[in-house]
């Protein structure tokens, strides 16, 4: 079974922050439940971080496996465009996955 | 520092940009953000890394550069050339980089968004630092990276909002598609508003013409227009602040020889100290003879003695000399002389002028002779050749150091040069070398036609040259029309029927 690595880098906490948050958490619960590990960066906290990642805007979801990995930019609000980027179409919503 | 100081309230911080500090009075305001808006190829990343390099070379002062476009690693390559080497500064803790370039990685977006990462890194690294300077290269990417362009200069916005609250000294370059027109894409003047510089890179008469011009000082002076300027290997830019110089030299009553007694004589006891003399004729009529006895006679008091010359090589030049009695290598080995043959076409004007600064500040000479202005006029636009004369003879003047310049008249007969036209005001004297045709022989004629603050011989006078150099003696009486390039032969009976004339009028 394919594992995601998914990291999540915001600045600070602020609405557009949890916003990001809810949704990955919402997305990554419903299409890849036990599939994921996230990790979620405050560049303010940890600004090397953001440096060594390359963080331009915030927040910034990086896809880092499976390859080819991905930035998705955004409070993740637009679930199809975060669906794309995860590579995720193929899935159907609420894990109702039928070719795992 | 002479400038005029800025007011109270906004102070400057100086570049280290070679000129810059000159034309804008004192340097970039301080804790303020510049926009450096520029066409492509006009050196706007140069300036943006050199801002950064001058503050650690003069003064040890950190840095941060903000890269949308470029990597660092190309950066670090690229800069090396003038000199820079960014990885030992950044070893140093000097030289920071934020790379903001775009990731190789594919991008989506999805949902609002800020520059809250951005803005992360750039405060940690100012802070990290100390980095009293920050530049930002360049802005235009950042709009190619983000579709949302109304956001892009909001948060933009927001982050020299930013950098001003860290009281850094900041530029950020912009793109521009025309020399002249709006000041950059995107409307990037809307939230960087205080201050605006433009560079330039002009294409004039199949010439590339580099100028930089200051647009807007929010609250404090600056020099206005545009000012040429120059990339230089292993220096970066410099810029050829000309009307900026300060006519404050004093002027000399002291006189030094022209190198022969008898155009001395004609000058009222020879050149000003101080004084920049024009020496125009058609080719062949002796201008490098006065050129090269000019050099001689400062050498024979013990002057240092600085020859450019753009028209004949080194042994063509000693080898005329010689044929004049004078032996230039003999001077050279002794430091008295030097001569610096250059062809005009290897560098651009503004590159010429460098070089030839450079050539001063060595040898510090006590007179300097350029033969000729004309050949370098070849290689340059009209504005950017006057723009060179002013610089050279203020330069000249600010270290009270004798010029002679020749200038080639494109006819044989009379006439004046391109160069003339231009450059007359600027110089202090004129001599006029011309062939006049008598009898079906050509002869020579000397002319003082201008000499600032003195009296001087106005005559034409017939000269000769020999082994031993030039000889003037008798004016022409009996000959009229000669500067025209129509001489007219007289005969002495008009002549004596015209001053008998004047004579009557004179007495009734």
């Amino acid at each position: 079974m394919t594992q995601y690595r998914l990291t999540l880098y915001v600045a600070g906490p602020s609405a557009r922050s949890d916003e990001a948050i809810n949704n990955l958490r919402r997305l990554c619960e419903t299409s890849l439940p036990g599939q994921y590990e996230l990790q979620v960066i405050d560049v303010v906290q940890q600004p090397e971080a953001a440096e060594k990642a390359r963080i331009f805007a915030t927040p910034t979801l990086i896809k880092e496996s499976p390859e080819p990995s991905c930035r998705i930019i955004g409070d993740l609000s637009d679930t199809a465009r975060v669906r794309v980027g995860l590579d995720l179409q193929d899935r159907a919503e609420g894990g109702k996955d039928s070719a795992s | 520092m002479t400038s005029p100081k800025p007011p109270a309230g906004i102070s400057k911080r100086a570049t280290g940009i070679p000129g810059f500090d000159l034309i804008s009075n004192g340097g970039l305001p301080s804790s303020r953000t510049t926009l450096v808006s520029g066409s492509a190829g006009s050196a706007k990343t140069v300036l943006a890394a050199q801002f950064l390099a001058a503050g650690i070379q003069t003064s040890k002062e950190p840095g941060v550069f903000v890269t949308f476009e470029e990597t660092a690693a190309d950066i670090r390559a690229n800069m090396l050339g003038f000199g820079w080497n960014i990885e030992s500064w950044e070893r140093d803790r000097l030289w920071s980089f934020v790379d903001a370039s775009p990731p190789a990685d594919a991008e989506v977006v999805s949902g609002s968004y800020d520059f809250g990462g951005l803005s992360a890194r750039i405060g940690h690294a100012v802070r990290s630092t100390g980095a009293k300077r920050v530049a930002l290269d360049s802005v235009g990417a950042v709009f190619s990276q983000f579709a949302d362009h109304s956001a892009v200069r909001r948060e933009l916005y927001r982050i020299s909002t930013l950098l001003k609250s860290y009281e850094v000294t900041a530029l950020l370059t912009a793109e521009r598609t025309a020399e002249y027109g709006e000041i950059a894409r995107m409307g990037v003047e809307e939230f960087v508003v205080d201050n605006v510089i433009i560079l330039r890179n002009n294409l004039e008469d199949e010439k590339r013409r580099r100028t930089i011009e200051i647009l807007k000082y929010r609250g404090t002076t600056h020099q206005k227009g545009e000012f040429p300027f120059t990339i230089i290997p292993g220096e970066g830019i410099v810029v050829i602040p000309i009307s900026a110089l300060e006519l404050k030299q004093k002027s000399s009553d002291m006189r030094i020889t022209s190198g022969n007694a008898t155009l001395d004589e004609m000058c009222g006891g020879g050149f000003f100290r101080d004084s920049i003399v024009l020496v125009s004729g058609a080719t062949g009529t002796g201008k490098t003879l006065t050129v090269t006895e000019f050099m001689a006679g400062g050498v024979a008091k013990g002057e240092r003695c600085l020859l450019f010359a753009f028209e004949e090589s080194r042994e063509q030049l000693f080898r005329n000399a010689a044929g004049w009695g004078i032996d230039f290598a003999r001077m050279e080995r002794e430091g008295r002389l030097k001569v610096i043959c250059e062809y005009p076409e290897v560098a651009g004007l503004e590159d010429h002028f460098i070089s030839m600064r450079e050539a001063i500040s060595r040898f510090r000479p006590n007179r300097i002779a350029v033969d000729s202005l004309s050949a370098l006029e070849r290689v340059s636009t009209t504005k950017g050749f006057r723009e060179f004369v002013i610089s050279l003879t203020s330069l000249m003047k600010h270290q009270e150091t004798a010029g002679l310049f020749t200038s080639t008249t494109p006819t044989l007969m009379g006439g004046t040069s391109v160069t003339e036209a231009h450059i007359s005001t600027i110089t202090d004297s004129i001599i006029l070398l011309r062939y006049v045709e008598m009898f079906g022989e050509m002869r020579r004629g000397v002319t003082v036609l201008k000499m600032r603050g003195s009296m001087h011989d106005k005559d034409i006078r017939e000269f000769t040259i020999d082994g031993a150099g030039m000889h003037i003696g008798r004016p022409f009486r009996d000959v009229t029309g000669i500067l025209v390039g129509n001489p007219v032969h007289i005969a002495p009976a008009e002549l004596e029927r015209l001053d008998h004339l004047f004579r009557e009028a004179g007495g009734s």
